[in-house]
């Protein structure tokens, strides 16, 4: 789809001129269905295996500090951005559709860092007040 | 409705790529989800705010344990068992990753099978994501009484803070209820296919509407969503 990238004034004469054509008249059908070959799955469903079984060692082999963390983090995005992507179909979907479910969920982390000052001063009232754990 | 706002991609100007092209799309006097059907569109968007509510769960569950003098228990010593006399820990949990996974791997096929019309392998790969769901639910009701008789209370339990029960409760049980919701939909849906209520357009039982194979893709949407959730819950709530 060579004219999805031409933008301004010079789409309608574009357009003119394949319709004209009849070539290139239809741009897409209404509705896209999502056809991917099996395999495509198979070798996603691998990667997602995989991935859970190295955030399982993190555990297992009693990583701790911050390279536990990351590596949690690192396996947790990266099979969740396998799900989004490849089986809910988001990477084939039209880019206003992507950025309209992707963005908000993203916001949450402002959400998040108001909460981690907030339960940090918590934490603070309640040693000041109650001394140390016990 | 749909021949007043509907706009089809076929009639529609061609559109510039990028941030000019969301603008476009979002613009007035037209439908936003150029390509996208309805019944997809409103699917995400349930699940936009299915996220939210997971979201504040674990932003609960993070704010309680920052937030408390007590030691948190340790997840991987809370959930280990005991096979073969040594103790391997946070098992059943990757066991029920795993399961859950499969699920989601047998479901995206499904939703292929279905586009190519091939009736018996959607159904059966259907209820075989739907067999893997609830023995993920079992697994999770014998993790429920595993910890119940070892005295985890949402007020309280033997080895540290009180909000682990609380917290460990009202995440693994909402997103259990989804898991089990998702199940039987799977199963009422997975009846259709096999029924061939798509091939001759059967009007649905409870919206009286003909439903098509793209209800199989949607029906998907929803359990990778619950899979997804999953993958967040593991990672922050037991590996943490």
């Amino acid at each position: 789809m060579a004219e999805a990238t031409a933008n301004g004034l010079g789409q309608h004469a574009l357009h003119a001129t394949h319709a004209q054509d009849g070539a290139t008249a239809a741009v897409a059908p209404a509705e896209v269905h999502q056809e991917h070959p099996i395999k495509l799955y198979l070798v996603v469903w691998a990667w997602l295996f995989i991935l859970s079984t190295c955030s399982y060692l993190v555990d297992y082999f009693g990583i701790h500090g911050y390279l536990r963390w990351s590596l949690i983090l690192i396996f947790m995005m990266l099979k969740a951005g396998l799900i989004v992507a490849v089986f809910m179909h988001m990477a084939w979907e039209r880019l206003a559709m992507m950025y309209a479910i992707i963005l908000p969920p993203i916001l949450v982390l402002v959400f998040v860092t108001m909460m981690v000052f907030e339960a940090d001063y918590t934490l603070l009232t309640r040693i000041a007040f109650f001394g140390p754990g016990p | 409705m749909a021949e007043t706002t509907m706009t089809h991609t076929s009639q529609m100007e061609p559109r510039p790529a990028g941030w000019r092209g969301i603008a476009a799309d979002w613009a007035s006097d037209q439908r936003a989800f150029k390509n996208v059907s309805w019944g997809k569109a409103m699917m995400w968007i349930f699940l936009l705010s299915d996220t939210f509510i997971f979201g504040c769960f674990l932003l609960s569950y993070m704010t309680a344990r920052i937030s408390t003098r007590v030691p948190w228990p340790n997840p991987s010593e809370v959930f280990a068992l005991r096979i073969g006399g040594s103790e391997i820990p946070l098992i059943l949990i990757a066991i029920m990753t795993f399961v859950l996974i499969s699920s989601s791997g047998t479901m995206a096929m499904a939703v292929n099978f279905g586009y190519r019309r091939d009736r018996r392998k959607t159904a059966i790969l259907m209820l075989l994501t739907a067999a893997l769901g609830a023995t993920f639910v079992g697994m999770q009701a014998f993790e429920w009484t595993k910890l119940i008789t070892e005295g985890v209370r949402p007020w309280g339990n033997p080895w540290g803070a009180a909000q682990f029960g609380s917290c460990f409760f009202m995440i693994t049980g909402f997103h259990g209820t989804h898991v089990t919701i998702g199940v039987i939909f799977l199963i009422i849906v997975a009846r259709k296919v096999w029924r061939g209520d798509f091939d001759i357009g059967r009007s649905g039982f409870f919206t009286s509407r003909r439903g098509r194979y793209e209800n199989v893709e949607i029906m998907g949407l929803y359990w990778h969503f619950v899979d997804l959730v999953w993958v967040f819950i593991f990672a922050f709530f037991y590996l943490w």
